[in-house]
Protein backbone atom coordinates (compact mmCIF):
# COMPACT_ATOMS: atom_id res chain seq x y z
CA UNK A 1 0.00 0.00 0.00
CA UNK A 2 2.80 2.27 0.68
CA UNK A 3 4.19 1.82 -2.54
CA UNK A 4 0.79 3.19 -4.29
CA UNK A 5 0.38 6.60 -1.39
CA UNK A 6 4.72 7.17 -2.85
CA UNK A 7 3.81 6.57 -6.74
CA UNK A 8 0.81 8.67 -6.23
CA UNK A 9 2.80 11.67 -4.02
CA UNK A 10 5.72 11.63 -6.72
CA UNK A 11 3.59 10.94 -9.80
CA UNK A 12 1.40 13.65 -8.87
CA UNK A 13 3.96 16.44 -7.93
CA UNK A 14 5.81 16.35 -11.59
CA UNK A 15 2.23 16.79 -13.06
CA UNK A 16 1.77 19.75 -10.63
CA UNK A 17 5.66 21.38 -11.36
CA UNK A 18 4.79 21.25 -14.96
CA UNK A 19 1.11 22.64 -14.05
CA UNK A 20 2.72 25.83 -12.69
CA UNK A 21 5.01 25.87 -15.95
CA UNK A 22 2.22 25.75 -18.15
CA UNK A 23 -0.26 28.49 -16.09
CA UNK A 24 2.71 30.88 -15.10
CA UNK A 25 5.18 30.52 -17.97
CA UNK A 26 4.36 31.03 -22.33
CA UNK A 27 5.86 27.39 -22.08
CA UNK A 28 3.84 25.12 -24.71
CA UNK A 29 3.23 21.37 -23.55
CA UNK A 30 5.78 19.96 -26.22
CA UNK A 31 8.44 22.41 -24.83
CA UNK A 32 7.79 20.99 -21.14
CA UNK A 33 7.66 17.18 -22.29
CA UNK A 34 11.32 18.38 -23.88
CA UNK A 35 12.20 19.83 -20.54
CA UNK A 36 10.74 17.30 -18.63
CA UNK A 37 12.88 13.91 -21.05
CA UNK A 38 15.88 16.36 -20.71
CA UNK A 39 15.81 16.79 -17.16
CA UNK A 40 15.45 13.06 -16.47
CA UNK A 41 18.90 12.23 -18.65
CA UNK A 42 20.31 14.84 -16.12
CA UNK A 43 18.97 14.04 -12.99
CA UNK A 44 19.82 10.38 -13.74
CA UNK A 45 23.47 11.04 -14.74
CA UNK A 46 24.12 12.88 -11.75
CA UNK A 47 22.84 10.26 -9.30
CA UNK A 48 19.31 12.02 -8.25
CA UNK A 49 16.79 10.11 -10.35
CA UNK A 50 17.63 6.46 -9.29
CA UNK A 51 16.73 7.31 -5.42
CA UNK A 52 13.44 8.23 -6.61
CA UNK A 53 12.59 5.36 -8.69
CA UNK A 54 13.65 3.20 -5.46
CA UNK A 55 11.27 5.09 -3.34
CA UNK A 56 8.48 5.82 -6.15
CA UNK A 57 8.60 3.13 -8.32
CA UNK A 58 5.95 3.78 -11.52
CA UNK A 59 5.57 7.56 -9.91
CA UNK A 60 8.99 8.18 -11.17
CA UNK A 61 8.62 5.78 -14.12
CA UNK A 62 5.48 6.90 -15.88
CA UNK A 63 5.79 10.56 -15.90
CA UNK A 64 7.92 11.57 -18.73
CA UNK A 65 11.05 12.41 -16.67
CA UNK A 66 11.18 8.40 -16.26
CA UNK A 67 11.32 8.17 -20.29
CA UNK A 68 14.53 10.36 -19.82
CA UNK A 69 15.47 7.68 -17.00
CA UNK A 70 15.34 5.38 -19.34
CA UNK A 71 17.16 6.53 -21.92
CA UNK A 72 19.78 7.15 -19.35
CA UNK A 73 20.24 3.95 -17.66
CA UNK A 74 20.10 2.44 -21.11
CA UNK A 75 23.46 3.89 -22.15
CA UNK A 76 24.99 2.97 -18.68
CA UNK A 77 24.21 -0.34 -19.46
CA UNK A 78 25.24 -0.52 -23.25
CA UNK A 79 28.69 1.14 -23.01
CA UNK A 80 29.38 -1.56 -19.75
CA UNK A 81 28.28 -4.61 -22.50
CA UNK A 82 29.69 -2.90 -25.53
CA UNK A 83 31.49 0.27 -25.05
CA UNK A 84 31.68 3.08 -27.20
CA UNK A 85 29.23 1.70 -29.65
CA UNK A 86 26.98 1.70 -26.45
CA UNK A 87 27.10 5.47 -26.43
CA UNK A 88 24.96 5.32 -29.54
CA UNK A 89 22.92 2.09 -29.33
CA UNK A 90 21.85 2.18 -25.38
CA UNK A 91 19.37 4.97 -25.20
CA UNK A 92 16.85 3.64 -28.33
CA UNK A 93 17.41 0.28 -26.87
CA UNK A 94 16.34 0.99 -23.78
CA UNK A 95 13.69 3.04 -24.97
CA UNK A 96 12.63 1.03 -28.21
CA UNK A 97 8.98 -1.44 -26.39
CA UNK A 98 7.37 2.12 -25.48
CA UNK A 99 8.47 4.16 -28.73
CA UNK A 100 7.37 1.08 -31.36
CA UNK A 101 4.15 0.26 -29.24
CA UNK A 102 3.09 4.01 -29.52
CA UNK A 103 3.98 4.05 -33.44
CA UNK A 104 1.57 0.78 -33.63
CA UNK A 105 -1.02 1.96 -31.52
CA UNK A 106 -1.67 5.52 -33.42
CA UNK A 107 -1.51 3.52 -36.56
CA UNK A 108 -3.58 1.43 -35.73
CA UNK A 109 -6.50 4.10 -34.22
CA UNK A 110 -5.93 6.34 -37.27
CA UNK A 111 -7.05 2.65 -39.18
CA UNK A 112 -10.02 1.43 -36.83
CA UNK A 113 -11.01 5.43 -35.80
CA UNK A 114 -12.69 8.23 -37.66
CA UNK A 115 -10.19 11.08 -37.85
CA UNK A 116 -11.67 14.20 -36.13
CA UNK A 117 -13.38 16.43 -38.83
CA UNK A 118 -11.22 19.60 -39.40
CA UNK A 119 -12.94 23.11 -37.77
CA UNK B 1 -13.66 29.14 -37.26
CA UNK B 2 -12.08 31.93 -38.75
CA UNK B 3 -9.58 34.91 -36.58
CA UNK B 4 -7.19 36.73 -37.01
CA UNK B 5 -4.34 37.91 -35.07
CA UNK B 6 -6.02 40.53 -32.85
CA UNK B 7 -9.28 38.36 -32.25
CA UNK B 8 -7.53 35.27 -31.21
CA UNK B 9 -4.78 37.36 -28.60
CA UNK B 10 -8.44 38.36 -26.75
CA UNK B 11 -9.41 34.55 -27.12
CA UNK B 12 -6.28 33.61 -25.67
CA UNK B 13 -6.19 36.36 -23.10
CA UNK B 14 -9.54 35.36 -22.00
CA UNK B 15 -9.14 31.47 -21.90
CA UNK B 16 -5.78 32.54 -19.83
CA UNK B 17 -7.40 34.62 -17.57
CA UNK B 18 -10.01 31.87 -16.82
CA UNK B 19 -7.02 29.56 -15.55
CA UNK B 20 -6.89 28.98 -11.71
CA UNK B 21 -3.51 28.10 -10.41
CA UNK B 22 -4.20 26.09 -7.22
CA UNK B 23 -7.47 24.35 -9.03
CA UNK B 24 -5.31 23.39 -11.84
CA UNK B 25 -2.39 21.91 -9.50
CA UNK B 26 -5.09 19.98 -7.39
CA UNK B 27 -6.90 18.57 -10.78
CA UNK B 28 -3.22 17.41 -11.90
CA UNK B 29 -2.21 16.09 -9.33
CA UNK B 30 -4.91 13.59 -8.37
CA UNK B 31 -4.75 12.80 -12.49
CA UNK B 32 -1.23 12.21 -12.71
CA UNK B 33 -1.20 10.24 -9.09
CA UNK B 34 -4.02 7.96 -10.05
CA UNK B 35 -1.81 7.48 -13.44
CA UNK B 36 1.05 6.13 -11.73
CA UNK B 37 -0.80 4.28 -9.51
CA UNK B 38 -2.75 2.30 -12.32
CA UNK B 39 1.06 2.22 -13.77
CA UNK B 40 1.71 0.57 -10.46
CA UNK B 41 -0.99 -1.83 -10.70
CA UNK B 42 -0.02 -3.20 -13.72
CA UNK B 43 3.99 -3.41 -12.06
CA UNK B 44 2.55 -5.60 -9.66
CA UNK B 45 0.03 -7.58 -11.88
CA UNK B 46 2.76 -8.22 -14.41
CA UNK B 47 5.44 -9.80 -11.28
CA UNK B 48 2.56 -11.32 -9.81
CA UNK B 49 2.36 -13.77 -13.20
CA UNK B 50 5.92 -14.21 -12.85
CA UNK B 51 7.12 -12.12 -15.65
CA UNK B 52 11.22 -10.90 -15.59
CA UNK B 53 11.77 -7.88 -14.22
CA UNK B 54 12.88 -6.55 -16.96
CA UNK B 55 10.03 -7.81 -19.14
CA UNK B 56 7.84 -5.85 -16.98
CA UNK B 57 9.22 -2.32 -17.09
CA UNK B 58 8.53 -3.06 -20.53
CA UNK B 59 4.79 -4.04 -20.18
CA UNK B 60 4.42 -1.32 -18.00
CA UNK B 61 4.67 1.92 -20.31
CA UNK B 62 3.54 -0.37 -23.04
CA UNK B 63 -0.10 -0.53 -21.51
CA UNK B 64 -0.53 2.77 -20.20
CA UNK B 65 0.30 3.45 -24.32
CA UNK B 66 -2.11 1.12 -25.71
CA UNK B 67 -4.68 2.66 -23.08
CA UNK B 68 -4.19 6.26 -24.04
CA UNK B 69 -4.07 5.52 -27.42
CA UNK B 70 -7.51 3.88 -27.53
CA UNK B 71 -8.95 6.34 -25.66
CA UNK B 72 -7.78 9.11 -27.92
CA UNK B 73 -9.20 7.30 -30.73
CA UNK B 74 -12.39 6.93 -28.68
CA UNK B 75 -12.27 10.83 -28.26
CA UNK B 76 -12.02 10.34 -24.45
CA UNK B 77 -8.88 11.04 -23.97
CA UNK B 78 -9.04 15.04 -24.91
CA UNK B 79 -11.99 15.68 -22.13
CA UNK B 80 -10.03 13.48 -19.51
CA UNK B 81 -6.76 15.98 -20.58
CA UNK B 82 -8.98 19.02 -20.63
CA UNK B 83 -9.77 18.64 -17.05
CA UNK B 84 -6.70 17.08 -15.86
CA UNK B 85 -3.83 19.72 -17.67
CA UNK B 86 -0.15 17.93 -16.85
CA UNK B 87 -1.78 15.38 -14.96
CA UNK B 88 -2.76 13.58 -18.25
CA UNK B 89 0.51 15.44 -20.22
CA UNK B 90 3.54 14.64 -18.09
CA UNK B 91 2.41 10.66 -17.67
CA UNK B 92 3.48 8.67 -20.58
CA UNK B 93 -0.14 8.40 -21.44
CA UNK B 94 1.12 11.88 -22.72
CA UNK B 95 3.14 10.77 -25.24
CA UNK B 96 1.05 8.36 -26.57
CA UNK B 97 -1.80 10.98 -26.89
CA UNK B 98 0.45 12.91 -28.78
CA UNK B 99 1.11 10.46 -31.45
CA UNK B 100 -2.11 9.22 -31.63
CA UNK B 101 -3.80 12.77 -32.03
CA UNK B 102 -1.88 13.60 -35.09
CA UNK B 103 -2.23 9.91 -36.53
CA UNK B 104 -6.13 10.40 -36.61
CA UNK B 105 -5.88 13.97 -37.59
CA UNK B 106 -4.10 13.47 -40.85
CA UNK B 107 -5.86 10.35 -42.00
CA UNK B 108 -7.71 12.56 -44.36
CA UNK B 109 -4.19 13.32 -46.04
CA UNK B 110 -3.00 9.59 -46.57
CA UNK B 111 -1.12 7.44 -44.71
CA UNK B 112 2.42 7.86 -46.31
CA UNK B 113 2.50 11.80 -46.77
CA UNK B 114 -0.48 11.84 -43.77
CA UNK B 115 -0.22 9.85 -41.22
CA UNK B 116 3.12 8.60 -42.37
CA UNK B 117 4.85 12.10 -42.40
CA UNK B 118 3.07 13.50 -39.30
CA UNK B 119 3.09 11.17 -36.59
CA UNK B 120 5.89 12.68 -34.67
CA UNK B 121 4.27 16.05 -35.27
CA UNK B 122 4.20 16.61 -31.37
CA UNK B 123 6.41 13.30 -30.32
CA UNK B 124 9.39 13.51 -32.42
CA UNK B 125 10.90 17.19 -30.11
CA UNK B 126 10.69 14.42 -27.37
CA UNK B 127 12.38 11.58 -29.06
CA UNK B 128 15.36 14.01 -30.91
CA UNK B 129 16.51 15.63 -27.80
CA UNK B 130 15.65 12.60 -25.36
CA UNK B 131 18.29 10.88 -27.55
CA UNK B 132 20.79 13.89 -28.04
CA UNK B 133 20.48 14.05 -23.94
CA UNK B 134 20.93 10.07 -23.65
CA UNK B 135 23.89 10.46 -26.26
CA UNK B 136 25.80 13.64 -24.36
CA UNK B 137 25.58 11.59 -21.21
CA UNK B 138 27.06 8.72 -22.86
CA UNK B 139 30.10 10.62 -24.68
CA UNK B 140 30.71 11.79 -21.02
CA UNK B 141 30.37 8.96 -19.12
CA UNK B 142 32.13 7.13 -21.29
CA UNK B 143 35.53 9.56 -21.14
CA UNK B 144 35.00 9.29 -17.42
CA UNK B 145 35.39 5.70 -17.05
CA UNK B 146 38.15 5.01 -19.45
CA UNK B 147 40.36 7.38 -18.15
Amino acid sequence: MIDYIWAFVVGGLLCVVAQVLIDKTKLTPARILVIYVMAGVLLTGIGLYEPLVDLAGCGATVPLTGFGYSLAKGVEKAIEERGAVGILTGGLTATSAGIAAAIVFAWLAAICFKGKPKD
Amino acid sequence: MEMNDSDYKKYAERRAAKSNLPADCAKAFLVGGLICCIGQGFYDLYTALDISEDNVKALVPVTLIFIASLLTGLNVFDNIAKFAGAGTLVPITGFSNAVTSPALDTKAEGFILGVGAKIFTVAGPVILYGTLASVIYGIVLYFIETR
